[in-house]
């Protein structure tokens, strides 16, 4: 069994009296896919930076390829590549003078700088556009160039922090490729945190973060499953008489959402046909849906990844008045 | 593709050296040079001060100031001071880039790099001072319109002291741009003190009967060491009277001492070893 990834063992980061990241123990092994959701605000970030050597934990201890994040953080810096949530390009240069900086400051073999450089931009297909200026660059190719960047010191453990945030639906889904495409070509672990359930998917493992918090940890699939009901949504001749009969004959309580009558059952498949026949009121349409992400994080949190963004907003601007009455006084 | 994930190119970082850190410096020095070459725009615009100062200002007071000047026409008189303020801003300029690689995000990159951030910031220093030299020459070309002649010593000489003035104006630019986070401040900031620096320091007079609160504030200030040995090295090459030299190239006194020009430029780099040192100093303590 080769030594993990990553190991983190009770990291915990305060902010003056506020606690963003509250005790998270995990451990990442090499090869992984691993996937860090929550809403923003659940102090995915903080953990990030944490491991990344960018933030000094208040307490508890991580290891980053072996290496620790407080002791020894130019090993750490040496091994592990960082794509950033906000661009940190040089829009000046172009896209080869921005690998070729990368690979100096990390010190890259001289003579290995110019293949592995053909070989990370033709990864993301940037290749032909070597030469224009980083400046001209859209949104989605911007990022395809940190991602490149990031891989250009061959690191042993790759941080994507919001990989594809801003992103159109195209871009996001060549991204997802490329990270399918490392895990193929390169000895290489990473660690990813997002906010988007599809995602979420992708990853070998995910951590369900909530309130700086892990309240869940384990295989997407393995996630979803641990939810035993299926979703179905149905439209009736009468909405009301069916909510009725439902909660009368089977004891389900639904809703209407997005105009059906939607409730959780385990099993639906096989409960379509007792649906059918024992319901009373006429059916149009029916659905049946395999829980998401979604559902996972709902049933973990008691709220959607969007509410949570919300009350999280609230809280801090709450907390910002606080600190804002607090200094006038 | 599919060859590119059959063989792939491992690259290995090595561990922390002399070499790394040579090598870092080189490359955020080399940033500079590239940045500055592609941006034309910023070459002709950093020469208009200048060429306002010696032209414009020059000529429109050479009747004026007729009657001090020996006749030596006051373009000649004005251009060791003009060599200097070129370099000022040019090096300010260059220091202001870390408020926007800030701002841009790219500092970041800079700043996760395995190297020691002293590397990072003697290789903005060195850019910036390189940078503002080569301005520097574009104004040394203009020696002839003055009626400076040429030779190899005076081209040497002012390249050198150029070289040494843009580096510790650079390292006081960094210094401050390590506290300020936005560009309208820093430049605020910088012209309030880079403008009272280049005029107090005799750039555009020469230093005899001063006022005293001029004069104490003038022998205060960095730049009059740098202007000073300018206009020695420029007025050395000229062929003009004992009385003409010692009106207008009295030379900086400390209590009566007559300051030699090594000193003076002593007085320059310590200037900017001590700023680069606050410079690294407050960066290695960011984060």
């Amino acid at each position: 069994m080769p030594a993990p990834a990553i190991s983190v063992r009770d990291l915990r980061k305060s902010f003056d009296e506020v606690e963003a990241v509250r005790g998270v123990d995990f451990e990442v092994e090499v090869g992984e896919v691993f996937g860090f959701l929550g809403p923003n605000g659940a102090g995915k970030t903080t953990t990030i930076n944490m491991l990344c050597t960018l933030a000094k934990p208040t307490a508890g201890s991580a290891s980053v390829a072996g290496f620790d994040v407080v002791g020894e953080r130019d090993e750490v810096r040496r091994h592990i590549g960082l794509v950033f949530q906000d661009p940190t390009l040089d829009g000046y240069l172009s896209a080869e003078q921005n690998l070729r900086l990368h690979a100096e400051l990390y010190g890259v073999q001289s003579d290995l700088v110019a293949p592995r450089m053909r070989q990370v931009l033709e990864m993301v297909g940037l290749w032909e556009r070597r030469n224009g200026q980083v400046m001209t660059f859209s949104g989605g190719m911007r990022r395809r160039l940190e991602i490149a960047r990031g891989l250009m010191h061959s690191p042993r453990v790759l941080f994507l922090d919001e990989p594809t945030i801003g992103l159109d639906p195209q871009t996001r889904r060549s991204i997802w490729s490329y990270i399918g495409l490392l895990k193929e070509s390169e000895d290489i672990t990473i660690f990813m945190t997002t906010h988007y359930m599809d995602e979420a998917e992708i990853c070998d493992r995910i951590a369900i973060m909530d309130q700086g918090a892990i309240v869940a940890l384990d295989s997407p699939e393995a996630l979803k499953a641990g939810i035993a009901a299926d979703r179905v949504q149905i439209t009736t001749e009468d909405d009301q008489a069916a909510i009725a009969a439902l909660a009368d004959r089977f004891g389900i309580d639904a809703q209407v959402a997005e105009g059906q009558v939607t409730f959780s059952v385990p099993g639906g498949e096989e409960f379509v046909p007792r649906l059918f026949g024992e319901l009373g009121v006429p059916i149009r349409s029916v659905s049946v849906s395999r829980p998401t992400l979604d559902d996972v994080f709902m049933s973990y949190t008691g709220s959607t990844i969007r509410d949570a963004e919300e009350s999280a907003d609230r809280q801090r601007s709450r907390m910002m008045m606080q600190v804002m009455t607090r200094g006038r006084r | 593709m599919s060859t590119a994930v059959a063989d792939v190119v491992r690259v290995r970082v090595p561990a922390r050296s002399l070499r790394s850190e040579l090598r870092a410096i080189r490359i955020v020095w080399k940033r500079e040079l590239i940045r500055f070459a592609n941006d034309r725009l910023r070459i002709v615009t950093a020469l208009v001060q200048p060429l306002l100062f010696l032209f414009v200002l020059g000529s429109g007071l050479q009747r004026l100031s007729s009657g001090g000047t020996h006749g030596i026409d006051l373009k000649t008189f004005l251009y060791p001071g003009i060599l200097c303020i070129t370099v000022m801003f040019t090096a300010m300029f260059s220091a202001a880039s870390i408020v926007w690689d800030r701002e841009f995000g790219f500092l970041r990159e800079m700043m996760v790099a395995p190297v020691r951030r002293s590397s990072i910031v003697i290789g903005k220093c060195f850019g910036g001072a390189t940078v503002a030299s080569f301005q520097g020459l574009i104004m040394l070309c203009l020696a002839w319109a003055v009626h400076v002649p040429y030779s190899l010593t005076l081209v040497l000489g002012i390249f050198g002291l150029q070289l040494l003035l843009a580096f510790s104006i650079t390292a006081f630019g960094v210094m401050v741009a390590a506290r300020i986070k936005t560009m309208q401040s820093f430049m605020g900031l910088m012209q309030m003190v880079v403008t009272p620096m280049f005029f107090i320091s005799g750039a555009l007079f020469p230093l005899v009967g001063l006022p005293t609160w001029l004069a104490v504030l003038n022998r205060l200030d960095p730049m009059t060491y740098a202007v000073d040995p300018m206009r020695k090295l420029v007025f050395n090459h000229l062929d003009i009277s004992k009385p003409a030299l010692h009106a207008l190239d009295p030379g900086v006194t400390w209590f009566g001492w007559h300051v030699p020009a090594l000193v003076e430029v002593a007085v320059v780099l310590l200037f900017g070893l001590v700023l680069l040192s606050i410079a690294i100093w407050e960066f290695s303590a960011t984060e």
